[in-house]
């Protein structure tokens, strides 16, 4: 029982072909790899299942529901969560407006039908959230342009997974942590499993692929080269379908 | 996973409670500036004087929230000044050469201000044209319209209603400062409190962050134009009101004042930071300095000087302080 599926999912930019027939599928507390080389389609393969591009062509459908037609607020509110390699945050944002952005609670001003943004909860609940990951952040109300580069990795990690996600997208998660860091991202990603919440993990570095992931998917020119189970395969059988040597 | 959360410190003076993006160096020019013109002259400090910067600041502080708004998202919005000439002629003609009741007059010129503004955002959301072109684009055009539809002549004489918007004086305070005063309310309201302010905020910061996290861009973009336009509208027609006509060359190079009052408290060019109490200062400084220098019989000439010299220091200062590092 696949929870996210994908059947002849194309796109096109003018003449140019992104997506070239896409079809693969994802089970609740699977971890699938997204692999290719740069200009191979994943990041708009991902942006296409959360929302941001619509497919000329194809069926995504996501717990039951068809995406193809959603846009990203609705996709999120499925379930679908992404965490952007540039992270899409709110700079000048705290940390508290960034995690519940597009969400955020609110309550009636002297009880007239008029909402104002519940703020005293959104920092409570903001602070739980970065309390229950073990993150490094030194206040809620920090600007998050004033954050290092791990610190605001892990804003959107808590961005990501506030509102109970039954699949999170991860594009190169890891590329620019210490290695500390990239541990702690691992381990998060065990941790999703075992709550039985999806995972796609999008990253060059096949270390971190083969240590927490259950399946390789190997895009390249808009197409899936490759599908394969981890245990089945190697790293050089994997480097090898994604520069097309395989 | 070790916790090393720390909790959170104690709140620092950032006047943050009013709106967080306040330039605190535009509130210490405010205040000097009201301390040496008590000084320098005697008449300055008084309850009929400060009414009178009040009034002389409205439609500039009205139009300056609107510019507040379209900044904090990243865009411009540089036809206000037009907007407000042709709203303010679009309500005169109607109670005029339509011979519509008052109520219809006031709504036509709110009604004027938001088609102009409609307009705009359609073109820069949908349409994708850069704010700065459209925009320019209808400074040109509503206040041709404008004068177009009274063939260059101001439109004589409102319904007495209507000259009570500019002229009545409840409590011995003019309306034009009260409907300044709760326009500033309102829209602080909304840009500090509500989910609107927050996302023209977050547009202007990130517009793929306000796209990945579900936010309407193109839907909020036209909003915020619509506002602008009202607001232009609504300054359109308190102007009108003060002198009793509907002028179409009423706002002429206004967007530029509205800006500068923007900038001035503390509202980033270039998107993403904004604060309603700050532009309020930034009207403020500039209706102060105006009003002082003319007390001093300072020439007008050397104003617009100081408004200028004001603008750039007031700018200057807060990059010293927040240091080229912060966003």
């Amino acid at each position: 029982m696949s929870l996210l599926e994908l059947v002849d999912v194309r796109k096109n930019f003018g003449a140019v072909e992104a997506l070239r027939g896409v079809s693969f599928s994802v089970a609740a507390g699977e971890a699938v790899a997204l692999l290719g080389d740069n200009g191979a389609g994943k990041s708009t393969l991902m942006k296409t299942i959360t929302g941001i591009y619509r497919p000329n062509a194809g069926r995504i459908s996501f717990d039951g529901q068809d995406l193809a037609t959603r846009d990203p607020g609705e996709i999120r509110a499925l379930g679908i969560e992404m965490i952007y390699q540039d992270l899409a945050l709110a700079r000048q944002q705290d940390v508290a407006s960034n995690i519940f952005l597009g969400r955020e609670p609110v309550r009636r001003l002297f009880g007239l039908p008029i909402p104002m943004i519940d703020k005293a909860r959104i920092e409570v609940e903001a602070q739980a959230m970065i309390e229950r990951l073990g993150a490094r952040v030194p206040s809620v109300r920090y600007l998050v342009g004033n954050l290092s580069g791990g610190q605001q990795q892990s804003v959107a990690i808590a961005r990501a997974l506030t509102f109970s996600p039954k699949l999170v997208i991860m594009d190169e998660p890891t590329a620019a942590l210490a290695v500390r860091e990239v541990e702690h991202v691992l381990d998060l990603v065990r941790e999703l499993k075992r709550q039985g919440i999806a995972v796609i993990l999008i990253s060059h570095r096949l270390t971190d692929v083969f240590a927490v992931c259950d399946r390789v998917i190997a895009l390249r020119q808009g197409e899936v080269v490759a599908d394969e189970a981890i245990a089945e395969t190697s790293m050089n059988a994997v480097v090898a379908h994604i520069v097309g040597a395989g | 996973m070790d916790a090393t959360v720390r909790a959170a410190p104690p709140r620092s003076f950032s006047l943050r409670s009013l709106g967080g993006a306040i330039r605190l160096e535009s509130l210490v020019v405010l205040i000097l500036l009201v301390v040496a013109l008590s000084i320098a002259s005697p008449y300055f400090l008084s309850v009929s004087n400060a009414l009178n910067i009040l009034l002389a600041t409205s439609v500039i502080g009205i139009l300056g929230f609107a510019s507040t708004f379209v900044i904090a998202a990243a865009g411009i919005d540089l036809s206000v000044g037009s907007v407000l000439g042709f709203a303010a002629v679009v309500g005169a003609l109607a109670v005029n050469a339509l011979d519509l009741p008052w109520p219809a007059g006031i709504l036509l010129s709110l009604a004027a201000g938001m088609l102009c503004g409609v307009i705009n955002g359609t073109l820069i959301a949908r349409a994708r044209i850069p704010a700065f072109i459209v925009t320019l684009g209808m400074l040109g055009v509503a206040r041709g319209a404008a004068l177009v539809l009274t063939n260059g002549q101001p439109v004589y004489g409102l319904p007495a209603p209507m000259v009570w918007l500019g002229q009545g004086r409840p409590f011995a305070i003019p309306m034009p400062a009260i409907i300044f005063l709760a326009v500033a309310a309102i829209t602080h309201f909304i840009l500090s409190r509500t989910r609107f302010g927050k996302y023209s905020l977050v547009i202007g910061d990130n517009p793929n962050a306000a796209r990945a996290t579900g936010i309407h861009v193109e839907r909020h973009l036209i909003a915020l134009y619509t506002l602008s336009g009202a607001l232009a509208g609504l300054a359109g027609l308190v102007s009108a009101a003060r002198v009793n006509s509907g002028d179409p060359t009423a706002g002429t190079g206004y967007e530029l004042t509205a800006i500068t009052a923007a900038i001035l408290g503390g509202t980033n060019l270039f998107g993403g930071r904004a604060s309603v109490v700050g532009t309020l200062i930034g009207a403020l400084i500039m209706g102060v300095l105006q009003n002082g220098l003319n007390l001093l019989a300072v020439s007008s000439f050397y104003q617009q000087m100081a408004i200028g010299g004001v603008l750039v220091l007031a700018v200057w200062l807060d990059q010293l302080n927040r240091g080229s590092g912060r966003a």
